[in-house]
């Protein structure tokens, strides 16, 4: 569904992804974890069409990526849920969701566009309780829900998120994760970016290890989980330190 | 008492237009955190262009009205799309220089169309004044807080209401999330700076009636519109109606009570004292750092 084969991200004159090449397939939920600063965040924008002038090959649905804007991707089913939710505080809960259909309302796909909407309000309760009050006002683990819903309205059929249990109690973690794991089942297919490379190995099919812009290892998700490398640099911490760490 | 009310309708009046142009500035300020510093000038161009299609050409009203807020709309437009969106490294100290630069040229512009000489269009309708307690109260002040309450319904509408307008806001908020959803966040700007030009227009349009009107005018009127956005707090769209009806009244006031001297000082020394006092403005005590 998605193909990158040796991709180069550029900030300025920094390298900052170093000839990447990773492929999802539908249907597949695949984890890419690495720690702070090693690029997640760079590729998923890149895939979006926020940091144009990459180099490389990236196709989505066989057809190339190259020289496309944000609106032109989401369009064709690709949407990022982004790393620090980037929702709109003072907007009302619906009103982020409804823009989250921006496109889609220019196409005039109203009674559509209702329907995803009450299917996100189902997904998530909270939010139907709370659909008329400001964004800014609701807790973090709300407020990544919301994140989430915002870009299942522009009903992608590839979703990216960038790290989604940041910042959240674990509770939280496994329930945004187990949507995840619902979101699957009912055919998205779904790349997920963690810096808990625990969490997201285990709801994974397939995982990508990435280091200082390289991917360093690939595979199942249960081997990585076993894989002694990986243990070693993402799994060493117990899970309680590692979110006191970043809370 | 009679006198009083008399300055009171005076002063609303030409509150009501402080607003309007207010509104230009706070539409454009919200979406782009930019100041422009030729709002005044589409005040002017509106003036201008209303007297000519309007007495000149003799164009029905509503035409007339229509065409001059299109045109200086456009003229905003242009705008943009020359001067704004050409710069390469947008720092605020150069955008806010380059819209002086344009105030500049467009007067200039409008020195050579229009010539030197002061002009003015008759009032909207033909109707006697009416008395009410002992003060007489103008049909174009009626006129004109008719359209300028219009304005403002259509306008918070607009931005509640409207997808348009609630992507517009997502812009101001937050333009990387706003793109990333697909909203085109350059033809929210273009759309911003048309709306807060033709805002302006329809400043001059209602001033046009009630005091002469030449090339020059944009200035202080410009500053006046900018005052009465910051005492309401830069960004908030009822704070720039509520700014610019208390500047419209203490001018009235001042002038009805001490000396018509004064009239043009107040709003200096009212923008000195709220930025002094009082830097986020009436209502705008949270959205200074929204950006
Ligand atoms: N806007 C930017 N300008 C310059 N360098 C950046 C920028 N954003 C990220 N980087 C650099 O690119 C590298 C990858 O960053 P990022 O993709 O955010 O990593 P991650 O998401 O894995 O933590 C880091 O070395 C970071 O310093
Ligand atoms: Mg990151």
């Amino acid at each position: 569904m998605l193909r990158i084969r040796n991709l180069k991200c550029y900030y300025g004159r920094i390298r900052a992804i170093n000839g990447v090449s990773l492929s999802v397939k539908p249907r597949e939920m695949v984890a890419l974890i690495g720690a702070n600063g090693a690029g997640k965040s760079t590729l998923l924008q890149t895939i979006c069409g926020l940091l144009p002038g990459w180099e490389g090959d990236m196709r989505y649905e066989k057809e190339p990526l190259s020289g496309l804007r944000p609106p032109e991707i989401v369009r064709r089913g690709i949407s990022l849920v982004p790393e620090g939710r980037l929702l709109f505080p003072p907007m009302s809960v619906l009103d982020n969701l409804k823009l989250g259909a921006y496109l889609r309302y220019r196409r005039r796909e109203q009674a559509a566009i209702n329907g995803d909407l009450e299917h996100v309000l189902d997904l998530f309760p909270v939010l139907r309780e709370r659909a008329r009050q400001p964004a800014g006002t609701l807790s973090g683990g709300e407020q990544q829900m919301l994140a989430i819903g915002r870009a299942l309205m522009a009903r992608p059929r590839l979703l990216l998120l960038d790290e989604p249990s940041m910042g959240l109690a674990p509770f939280l973690v496994k329930l945004i994760l187990d949507i995840l794991v619902q979101l699957k089942d009912d055919g998205m297919t779904i790349l997920l970016v963690e810096q808990n490379a625990r969490a997201a190995l285990q709801v994974a099919d397939r995982g990508y290890v990435l280091e200082n812009g390289h991917i360093v290892l690939d595979g199942p998700a249960d081997e990585l989980l076993a894989d002694q490398d990986v243990k070693r640099a993402y799994l060493g911490k117990d899970y309680r330190e590692f979110y006191d760490g970043r809370a | 008492m009679q006198e009083f009310l008399q300055y009171l309708f005076s002063g609303v009046t030409n509150g009501a237009i402080y607003a309007v142009i207010a509104l230009g500035f706070t539409m454009l300020y919200k979406s782009t955190g930019l100041i422009n510093f030729a709002q005044g000038e589409f005040v002017m161009l509106g003036a201008l262009s209303m007297i000519t299609l309007w007495s000149g050409f003799e164009l029905s009203l509503p035409l007339a009205f229509l065409l001059t807020i299109a045109g200086v709309s456009v003229v905003g437009i242009i705008l943009e799309r020359l001067a704004i969106r050409s710069v390469r490294k947008p720092h605020p100290i150069v955008l806010i220089i380059i819209t002086i630069g344009a105030s500049i040229l467009l007067r200039g512009v409008a020195m050579l169309g229009w010539g030197k000489d002061a002009h003015s269009s008759p009032a909207f309708s033909r109707n006697e004044p009416f008395e009410v307690a002992g003060a007489t109260l103008l049909p174009q002040s009626l006129w004109i807080l008719g359209i300028v309450l219009v304005i403002v319904t259509a306008l918070h509408f607009f931005t509640r209401g409207t997808l348009t307008g609630k992507a517009m806001q997502a812009c101001a908020i937050n333009k990387r999330a706003a793109w990333l959803l697909g909203i085109p966040s350059e033809t929210m700007v273009l759309l911003a700076f048309a709306m807060s030009a033709g805002m302006g227009a329809v400043g001059g349009i209602l001033i046009a009636p009630i005091s002469m009107s030449s090339y020059d005018m944009g200035m202080t009127l410009g500053l006046k519109g900018f005052c009465a956005a910051m005492l309401g707090g830069l960004g908030s769209s009822w704070g720039a109606v509520l700014g610019g009806l208390l500047l419209g009244i203490l001018e009235a006031l001042g002038v009805g009570f001490f000396s018509s001297s004064l009239k043009d000082g107040i709003a200096f020394l009212l923008l000195l004292l709220i930025l002094y006092v009082r830097p986020a403005g009436i209502l705008g005590a949270r959205a200074v750092h929204r950006f």
